[in-house]
């Protein structure tokens, strides 16, 4: 089995590198043939991938030892579906994962492109199999995960905290998002190497940046609720360097999703935008190398490895390439208009971008610094979260600001009365928000305050776009208010769908402060039968359940909660004692309290022989709503992804005659 | 040779004969260039994304108005710019 593993590698390896190749020739000397061909061996590579991914998932599900990642990351003793979900839980497989994803995106993309124009197509084929063509030879020849060895009795077991069911998800999630910044970043260089500089590569990959820009989103939301449950410490997000990995892109993508609306309405930002696009795909690239390479020490990274020197070449050759090809077709990007007005839509997007790209740029710093002082001063050192809570703030609140300003402005100029009229209601219902917080004892955080205050005011101007919007729409024909708000989504399915996702945003920029800047904390070492408080709750310690289940044995610290005099439940923090990994894992337990938001978080942090626990308690006030956000980020996701019709019957009109007559 | 290198190899040809299929379907093109648009082609293409610009500029100014995003005053400046523009890119795609 591990020899159609090794042998369906090599053929993606070279079918890959041969539509690098052959396809830079085929658009080089314009040949349709080639090009072809060079187009068939994307598809042909899809299908070796599809073959050893089959492979590496019947072995991890036959148990079968003798592949050495199979016997590296699962044991007899782990349930079936963590031992399939080992697939992405090491370095090998993640990375054939990857090749896999990309592969997939890769056919679609370019089956799916016709607007994109033949000539761009051509280039774009080669780009991707540029891309591929790495990561098939890193599959191959650097970290295969089809080494084989005799098979021992038993395997080394899978990390407890990878033992999750959000490890079926999150990862692949993570993926999909990572490699779909390929397709836009190849569909841009391939319009920048046939010198296409039109709109045709960004319609042809609007809805491909944004459901990776989705699936990056989701999956770090995923990510941070798995740790809030898993990892046993209290919260959600850590700046760890591997989570930062994952922002980086993401926020990368955010401001592109921003600026290219200005080039498609004004004709502006295009170097901006494919600056964007390449810087996405290179942070993508670099969180890859991040997880993967072993460089930093996190709770990620699995695995020291020979893959980080490859992966820095292939990302530096990426950033020169890319950066030399915007250069040379400078004169082709130039802006058709100019900025009319500094308080205009299109000015606020370009503030919102810059906050972005610094916010991004500022976290890769912070991730980047310990490596190079390290690699410098030979002392490793630590950017802690101090520094990343400072740029959020100074960053993160002018952007939460923005997201209710913007929609509130006219494209173009604004005037100051017509801003007063739109201000007003927001603005006020911001204040009187903000006092009324104030008043509620809420001022025991500045960043707090202004985080909840700027919140309001952004909600208050989104529901004011959607009531304006509604009653515009109304006015103009005979509908009623329901049909005139469905009629207002669906002809502007990227505006309003945009306003939900806001929307989501705010629900999380508001369970993060609550979480945070309001959460309480107590410690205290329990006997059997001692109590504790949090926040108005009683703890009793009834003492310790032990349990054992098929790969690890259970402790439990029975932990009866009361508020008043009501009994609010059992609760049972405790540990996981993991035989096959000789590992132990937190488990903590969270009372949710769906009325108010907020969680009462229970960690057993020392379970001791005298039968006494350490009980952590935590009371984190609104942390559901950044759940909440997940979901309604979602929802705005899928208005903004769902196709429009309307939209469709222009783009056809516009660009299929092109076709046609080309 | 096992079933699994049988089966590799299997898979190395069928990839071949995909990867080959154009060269095999028109063994001698009559035509083997890649087609791109002409010049006027191009033009035309630049022309519509112009218009459809201003079309929507347009669209989005009376939006705005009607919101109340945009005063009387300004509206009755950048209308007749706008519409104008959009005429031309009308007249200019034909």
């Amino acid at each position: 089995m591990a020899d159609l593993g090794r042998a369906a590698l090599v053929t993606a390896f070279l079918l890959l590198a041969y539509a690098s190749v052959a396809g830079t020739a085929a658009a080089w000397h314009r040949r349709r043939r080639l090009a072809e061909s060079a187009q068939n061996a994307l598809l042909a590579a899809f299908g070796a991938t599809a073959v050893a991914t089959v492979v590496l998932l019947v072995a991890l599900g036959r148990h079968d030892f003798s592949f050495s990642y199979v016997a590296d990351h699962t044991s007899r003793e782990l349930p079936l579906g963590y031992t399939l979900t080992a697939f992405w839980g090491g370095q090998e497989g993640s990375l054939l994962l990857w090749l896999f994803v990309l592969c997939a995106y890769s056919v679609l993309a370019v089956l799916t492109a016709r607007r994109a124009g033949r000539e761009t197509l051509a280039w774009v084929v080669p780009t991707l199999g540029f891309v591929g063509t790495f990561f098939a030879f890193m599959l191959t020849f650097v970290a295969s995960p089809f080494a084989s060895q005799v098979a021992p009795a038993d395997g080394a077991g899978l990390n407890p905290s990878l033992q999750n069911p959000y490890m079926a998800i999150h990862p692949p999630m993570l993926y999909l998002g990572y490699v779909g910044l390929t397709v836009p970043f190849a569909f841009a260089m391939g319009a920048l190497l046939a010198r296409r500089t039109d709109e045709r590569w960004i319609v042809a990959t609007r809805r491909w940046t944004l459901a990776a820009w989705a699936f990056l989103g989701v999956g770090q939301l995923l990510g941070a609720h798995w740790a809030y449950v898993e990892i046993g410490w209290g919260g959600y997000y850590a700046w760890d360097p591997v989570e930062n990995a994952a922002l980086m892109p993401w926020l990368a993508a955010t401001a592109f999703l921003h600026s290219v609306m200005i080039q498609e309405k004004r004709g502006m930002l295009k170097v901006w935008n494919v600056l964007l696009v390449v810087l996405a795909f290179c942070l993508s690239l670099f969180g890859t190398f991040l997880t993967r390479s072993g460089i930093i020490q996190s709770i990620h990274s699995f695995t020291q490895s020979s893959i980080g020197p490859w992966f820095l070449g292939f990302i530096c050759l990426v950033t020169a390439a890319s950066l030399t090809l915007v250069f040379l077709r400078l004169p082709l990007l130039r802006a058709q208009t100019r900025l009319e007005s500094l308080v205009s839509r299109e000015a606020t997007f370009l503030y919102n971008n810059l906050l972005l790209v610094a916010l991004a740029l500022t976290i890769l710093w912070g991730v980047v610094y310990p490596l190079l002082s390290e690699a410098v001063t030979g002392e490793a050192s630590t950017v802690s979260k101090p520094y990343y809570n400072f740029f959020l703030h100074t960053f993160g609140l002018p952007l939460l600001l923005l997201m209710g300003i913007g929609p509130l402005v006219a494209w173009r100029r604004a005037s100051l009365r017509a801003l007063g009229r739109t201000f007003l209601w927001p603005l006020g219902a911001a204040v009187a928000g903000g006092i009324a917080l104030l008043l509620a004892g809420a001022g025991s955080s500045r960043v707090g305050v202004i985080a909840y205050t700027f919140s309001i005011f952004v909600l208050a101007s989104i529901a004011l776009e959607f009531a304006r919007g509604t009653s515009a729409r109304r006015a103009l024909g005979g509908v009623g208010w329901a049909g005139a708000f469905s009629s207002l989504i669906a002809r502007n399915r990227r505006r309003y769908g945009g306003y939900v996702v806001h929307a989501a945003v705010v629900l999380l920029a508001i369970g993060i402060a609550g979480s945070s800047a309001y959460q309480t904390v107590r410690e205290q070492r329990l006997h059997p039968g001692d109590e504790m408080t949090v926040a108005g709750n009683r703890l009793v310690f009834r003492g310790f359940q032990t349990t054992n289940e098929s790969n690890h044995r259970a402790i439990r610290a029975n932990v009866d909660v009361y508020h008043g005099g009501e009994y609010l439940g059992r609760y049972r923090p405790g540990k996981n004692q993991y035989f096959a990994e000789d590992q132990v894992s937190n488990e903590v337990s969270i009372r949710h309290d769906l009325l108010t938001g907020g969680d009462l978080f229970l960690i057993a942090d020392q379970v001791n022989g005298d039968g006494s626990v350490d009980l952590k308690a935590l009371q984190k006030p609104l942390v559901n709503l950044i759940w909440l956000a997940g979901l309604v980020f979602i929802g705005g996701s899928l208005i903004t992804l769902w196709p429009d019709a309307r939209e469709e019957r222009r783009l056809a009109e516009r660009y299929e005659g092109a076709t046609v007559r080309a | 040779m096992s079933v699994a290198l049988l089966a590799g190899a299997l898979l190395a040809i069928a990839a071949v004969v995909l990867v080959a299929v154009p060269f095999l379907r028109e063994p001698v093109a009559a035509d083997d260039h890649l087609i791109q648009p002409d010049a006027a082609e191009q033009r035309r293409l630049a022309l519509a994304e112009e218009r459809d610009r201003a079309l929507a500029a347009l669209k989005e100014l009376e939006f705005d108005h009607r919101t109340g995003k945009v005063s009387d005053d300004d509206y009755r400046e950048l209308v007749g710019v706008l519409r104008r523009r959009a005429a031309e890119t009308l007249r200019a795609v034909g």
